[in-house]
């Protein structure tokens, strides 16, 4: 099932937009496209379905790998009229998620509309799943503990 | 063992269902419980569901802690049979946890590590007293928030290495065995013990873990380090030819810092038991982190005396699935071997009054 289609999409930048649809819910990414333009017509290819994929750890933190326990995955390929092809695997069971993160994947590899597409979908999702990491990372930051030294008071 | 087959029962059983039912609602005029409440609001009991389960998925994992009134191991249970239903379709990168977007992080070796010690929403430090205002509806401030820091968060044994005074972790690619695919076999490498750990239960670990501590094995634990956050999950789907982010979990991580006076091969040195559990789940990957240790006596030249070093005994005894089914096992109609047991009562019985009369 390897697409020709994909050949000319650097792989990070289509990581890079995988990796945001993974985390979006399916109305947030529907959203997106019907922002940039009407729902395309597509076929799929497979799926979606639900199945599972054993995550890994390693001994120690870095050493040998182990079995940790499995997760669950929606995998889902389209295909759209002009022939792109467009995968996901996105961690949960939610069909219809996968289904628009395919359709997604398909239309950001055309060159003729990546830039706007990524403008009206990815950024925005991007930019919710970083604000949301840095609240977080805001509310870890005020429970960190300043270590003072006890001084003797000897006067 | 002989079971013999006991018709008659449909329609008590199917009864005894329909009631279980109706408990499980409770009384219709209190809210049914969401599984979005059961997610938010009870996410430990989640957490423990899907590490025992081996399933990461809250939802499901909220779903099956209904249906089990809150039973936590028949909730386990209710994930393993389910995950029995999917297929598989990869395995995954092994996880990053130096990259951990940790909500909590504390060292109790090392004060001053890079990154800080972060403690996260922790129980620690709270004084136990039961909250009454909990009873009512209330919502609680804002969590206070602090501009993050963000420097790189090393793992303490990656800090700690550098001196030679800690165990390296001495990586090989070698496939790991896999106990959802091949039946638990001895001698178990670390991969294996570190699965049945990971999905093993939390009441044992502790108890076995606390073993090690009270001198049942002892090995001196320090607890290095134990941090808790989101991974993210990488996969290479052959269709694709390169690595993918599918998602993020939560981890908790613990590694424990042993004493070791060294042996033929190995200087004096730290060793170290490693622990990482699905969700936040501290006490249990802690509680690896010792067994982990303990059950490594034999590759560092320790004597195998203790219980929790024993890998037979851990290994066999870990499982809560395939321990409630063997205790429960014993509900089910046994009538067949009681009465042959009884019958060798009887006879035995017998010979003894017999004897006794001749004497």
């Amino acid at each position: 099932m390897n697409d020709t289609v994909s050949a000319s999409v650097p792989p990070v930048a289509r990581k890079n937009w995988m990796s945001v649809l993974a985390r979006a819910p399916a109305s947030a990414i529907e959203d997106g496209l019907t922002r940039h333009a009407p729902l395309p017509a597509w076929t799929v290819v497979r799926g979606p379905e639900t199945g599972l994929v054993m995550v890994r750890g390693r001994a120690g933190g870095s050493g040998s790998p182990f079995n940790l326990g499995e997760m669950t995955v929606t995998r889902c390929t389209v295909r759209l009229e002009s022939g792109a092809a467009g995968h996901a695997y996105i961690a949960g069971r939610d069909e219809r998620r996968a289904e628009l993160a395919a359709v997604a994947d398909a239309l950001l590899q055309d060159p003729a509309q990546r830039a706007s597409l990524q403008e009206a979908l990815i950024v925005p999702l991007a930019e919710m799943q970083r604000a949301e990491r840095q609240d977080r990372a805001e509310k870890a930051a005020a429970t960190r503990v300043d270590f003072f030294a006890m001084r003797t008071m000897r006067s | 063992m002989a079971y013999v087959a006991v018709k008659g029962g449909e329609r008590a059983i199917r009864n005894a269902h329909a009631w279980l039912a109706e408990e499980r609602r409770g009384d219709p005029s209190v809210p049914d419980l969401g599984l979005d409440q059961i997610r938010q609001q009870l996410g430990r009991a989640v957490d423990r569901a899907m590490g025992e389960g081996s399933l990461y998925d809250p939802e499901l994992a909220a779903l099956a802690i209904k249906q089990a009134q809150g039973d936590l191991i028949e909730a386990a249970f209710l994930l393993r049979a389910f995950r029995t239903t999917l297929p598989r379709f990869a395995h995954s990168r092994a996880v990053d946890t130096a990259r951990m977007r940790a909500a909590r992080r504390i060292s109790a070796i090392f004060k001053d590590l890079p990154g800080g010690q972060i403690l996260g929403p922790t129980y620690d430090y709270t004084h136990r007293l039961l909250d009454f205002e909990l009873a009512e509806d209330t919502l609680p401030p804002d969590a206070p928030r602090a501009a993050p820091d963000p420097s790189p968060m090393p793992r303490v044994p990656d800090i700690l290495g550098r001196e030679g005074l800690l165990e390296p972790d001495g990586a090989t690619d070698a496939e790991p065995g896999d106990l959802t695919r091949d039946p638990l076999r001895f001698p178990a490498g670390r991969d294996v013990r570190l699965q049945a750990l990971a999905r093993g239960d939390e009441g044992f670990l502790l108890a076995m873990g606390y073993s090690t501590q009270r001198g049942y094995g002892g090995s001196h634990p320090f607890a290095g380090e134990v941090r808790m956050g989101e991974v993210s999950v990488e996969i290479e789907p052959p269709e694709l030819g390169f690595a993918i982010d599918i998602g993020d979990l939560t981890v908790t991580e613990c590694q424990m810092v042993n004493q070791f006076k060294g042996s033929k091969t190995q200087p004096p040195q730290f060793t170290r038991g490693y622990g990482l559990v699905f969700g936040f789940s501290e006490r249990k990957a802690m509680s690896m982190a010792l067994v982990d240790r303990a059950m490594r006596a034999e590759e560092l030249g320790e004597d195998v005396t203790a219980p929790a070093q024993n890998v037979e005994f851990v290994l066999y005894h870990s499982d809560n699935i395939e321990a409630t089914g063997f205790v429960e096992h014993l509900k089910l109609p046994h009538y067949v071997d009681f009465q042959s047991e009884l019958q060798n009562v009887r006879r035995l019985r017998e010979a003894v009054e017999r004897r006794e009369a001749a004497e």
